[in-house]
């Protein structure tokens, strides 16, 4: 105490830096030490095996080869335009549909909570059971869509087996499970713009579409931007709801990046698939991080 | 004083909750192990067999049942694995982390040369059994360096199962040629029946009209193996190992096959095939097990003829050799002793004949003192006849050559469906070989 009203400068200097330094370093340890041993280390070690061809018994430096031969698979090209189309399709979708149910379910509508929880229940089943389910409904003449849509005459399409359209398929089934948690995060922001706002647009004589153009459309971007991000990511990497359905098929017809690595895991290539597990994280990383700072940029402060 | 206490218990406690963590991962190694401790008391010998999950896994259980009652100081654990990929996977991983069974049920051929046997395997050439075995086996399970597995089971045949009922109404004779094969296709499809039963949702069932025209190419060609091995020939350049890639694409171009052939499973086909709705169906005859399952009262109208090819006499069959048993290195002592007679006891007369008791003879066994059942199926009666022909049966490329690339399943389904040519496919499947060569580090590639 004495001390302390001597050397009023100093004090001020170390309650400045108790601010900041409120826990001992030690608190990280834990957590760093997890991070390293099963992040850190795996993911740098997996750059060095990439450039090897390794078994279970030994490794043999290569170089550059399995980058070479990753890239010259004959469905390396289709399943990289596959991931793409995926992915965008999938990520438009959650946007668009989750922002106009979101919309919907703030509104003074019946059954709002019930709703609510109904177009969440999906996100909450695991895939694979998603997509067991769905291969049954989608079964070209047993399957129960099919069934139901010739009751009206409709011959319905070969969903999942048709190459030309299985993948589109595909992503209806992503969008039905994932729009839930783009909705909820919707509601997150919808709830989040201060009503205030709306009620002076509406005394101004702003109609119901200005009001959304103007006020709930640009209040929304930090939501837009987690729900772009996130479906972004999750749609540029999936994998177990194209295995459970179609398993890449008919031939490579579905195939996503990540499927071709791990088909190529299965049979034993590990150096082969780590390379494309390599090439899979740069390319998530290169079209995320421009993508997620433009994002940024563009949110409003309220 | 106290500020460096404080350090050190900081310290403690952050390493013991980042090992509480991690011990999670590692939970299950500790189980493993506790079976060594108890062997050299009594002299009782515990030793672990893995299975896969398939109708041999009947036959395990009576064999280790008949096993222990024979060896009362030898105790049997029967494990079992997923087949298909995944249990290659759980086969590599075991052996290379020093835990596999003392004894496991594995492919022979191109499979079994993939686990590295020279270092992983026992051999078992000086074991007095091996002079019961027909010599035809060992290529199968061997490498310059030893022997190491054991048949278990029997051959099979790939080849086509088909409707009897419907060749005898439409008054069709067992074609011996490609072209006698395609004129009854025609008339089988005039008649509104299928003509030939695809099931592309299980697409390993796509592979069988390539892989089973081994027999014809091998007659063709006698030297394409040894070149196709040592990266001289290439399918997309031999004619003959051509041929059945360009079968697959005639049969979807003149479209022959059933309508739900995209979707259709294994079952959904023999389902058709007994029920007259398809008249072939390319496949294993280890299948009839399952018509056995589905319409036993049907199982004598389906019969069996081998693929045909160019040439009606040069016809045969492409066989497939059984499966084997085999015992790591990492079994040893007392263990290795026990697991040793364990093979012994699957390839005796008495193994064999619980092998039939269990689920009949699916085929011929490679045993020279085997038994055989008193009554064979329909589809097995026909097969019969090319093991007696010397010269009709060629094992099929697999079992010949370590070259096997993991995709022709997909590659099969893409021709099968038209999305590729034949040329396509046979040039995709050259590339597919090249990895796995690579990855083998076989001469010359």
């Amino acid at each position: 105490m004495f001390i302390a009203s001597q050397r009023k400068t100093k004090t001020r200097v170390l309650l400045a830096k108790a601010a900041v330094k409120q826990y001992p370093l030690w608190f990280i340890v834990p957590g760093a030490i997890i991070y390293i041993v099963l992040f850190a280390y795996p993911t740098f070690s997996s750059f060095y095996y990439s450039l090897t061809r390794w078994t279970l018994f030994d490794v043999e430096f290569i170089g550059m080869d399995n980058y070479i031969r990753f890239f010259s698979e004959p469905s390396l090209s289709l399943s990289l335009t596959n991931t793409f189309i995926f992915a965008f399709v999938t990520s438009a979708s959650k946007v668009i549909i989750g922002m106009a149910l979101a919309i919907w379910l703030s509104g003074a509508i019946f059954a709002k909570s019930y709703l609510r929880a109904v177009i969440f229940f999906p996100a909450l089943v695991s895939t694979i059971g998603v997509g067991i389910t769905f291969k049954a409904l989608m079964a070209p003449e047993k399957g129960l869509l099919n069934v139901t849509l010739s009751i009206f005459g409709v011959e319905g399409p070969y969903w999942l087996t048709e190459p030309s359209y299985a993948l589109f398929s595909l992503a209806g089934i992503e969008i039905w499970k994932g729009v839930g948690i783009a909705t909820v995060i919707y509601i997150a922001g919808i709830a989040a713009i201060p009503n205030e706002f709306r009620e002076a647009a509406l005394v101004d004589g702003a109609s119901a579409w200005q009001v959304f153009r103007r006020i709930t459309l640009p209040l929304l971007t930090p939501a837009t931007s987690t729900v772009i991000i996130l479906s972004l990511i999750g749609g540029l990497r999936t994998f177990d709801l194209i295995w459970a359905t179609t398993g890449g098929g008919p031939g490579f017809a579905t195939d996503v990046l990540a499927s071709v690595i791990y088909k190529n895991y299965q049979a034993g290539f590990y150096g082969l698939s780590t390379a494309g597990n390599v090439v899979l994280f740069v390319m998530v990383a290169i079209i995320i991080y421009p993508l997620s700072a433009w994002l940024n940029r563009r949110i409003v402060e309220v | 004083m106290f500020r460096r206490n404080k350090l050190r218990t900081t310290g403690v406690a952050a390493l013991a909750a980042s090992a509480l963590v991690l011990a999670g991962c590692a939970g299950t190694e500790a189980s493993t192990e506790e079976s060594s401790g108890q062997e050299t008391a009594v002299e009782q010998v515990s030793i672990s067999v893995l299975f896969g999950t398939d109708s041999i896994l009947s036959v395990a259980e009576a064999s280790v049942a008949a096993f222990e009652s024979a060896n009362p100081n030898i105790e049997v654990t029967l494990e079992t694995r997923p087949g298909g990929v995944d249990g290659d996977n759980v086969i590599k991983t075991k052996l290379a982390t020093g835990e596999m069974n003392d004894v496991f049920f594995y492919n022979s051929g191109s499979l079994m040369q993939a686990l590295n046997p020279d270092d992983t395997l026992v051999d078992l050439s000086n074991e007095a059994w091996t002079s019961n075995i027909i010599e035809s086996f060992w290529p199968a399970v061997s490498t310059p360096n030893g022997k190491y597995g054991a048949p278990m089971g029997t051959a099979m045949g790939g080849g086509i199962l088909y409707n009897r009922i419907i060749y005898a109404d439409l008054g069709l004779s067992i074609p011996l040629t490609w072209s006698e094969f395609m004129a009854n296709n025609e008339k089988i499809k005039a008649a509104g029946i299928d003509p030939v039963i695809q099931t592309y949702g299980e697409n390993w069932t796509a592979q069988l009209l390539v892989l089973a025209d081994h027999h014809n190419v091998e007659q063709s060609d006698p030297q394409f193996v040894e070149e196709y091995t040592n990266n001289i020939a290439k399918i997309s350049n031999t004619p003959s190992a051509f041929r059945g890639y360009e079968h697959l694409q005639e049969l979807h171009d003149k479209d022959y096959f059933n309508s739900d052939y995209a979707s259709a499973i294994l079952n959904d086909g023999l389902t058709q095939l007994v029920n007259g709705e398809g008249a072939h169906y390319p496949m294993l005859t280890f299948a009839v097990s399952s018509i056995l399952e589905i319409a036993p009262e049907k199982i004598n109208d389906i019969g069996f003829f081998a693929q045909p090819g160019d040439d009606a006499a040069t016809n045969g069959l492409t066989v497939w050799v059984p499966n084997a048993i085999y015992i790591p290195k990492t079994s040893e002592g007392a263990k290795l002793e026990a697991a040793k007679k364990f093979v012994d006891f699957i390839v005796s007369k008495e193994g064999v004949q619980i092998y039939i008791d269990t689920i009949g003879q699916t085929g011929p066994f490679l045993t020279v003192d085997a038994p055989s059942a008193d009554e064979l199926y329909q589809p097995y009666v026909d097969m019969f006849p090319y093991f007696d022909r010397a010269g009709d049966t060629t094992p099929a490329l697999e079992f010949l050559s370590p070259v096997k690339g993991p995709n022709l399943s997909q590659i099969t389904v893409s021709v099968g469906t038209g999305q590729y040519s034949a040329e396509e496919g046979a040039e995709a499947y050259d590339e597919d070989v090249k990895k796995q060569a690579e990855q083998l580090a076989l001469p010359g590639w």
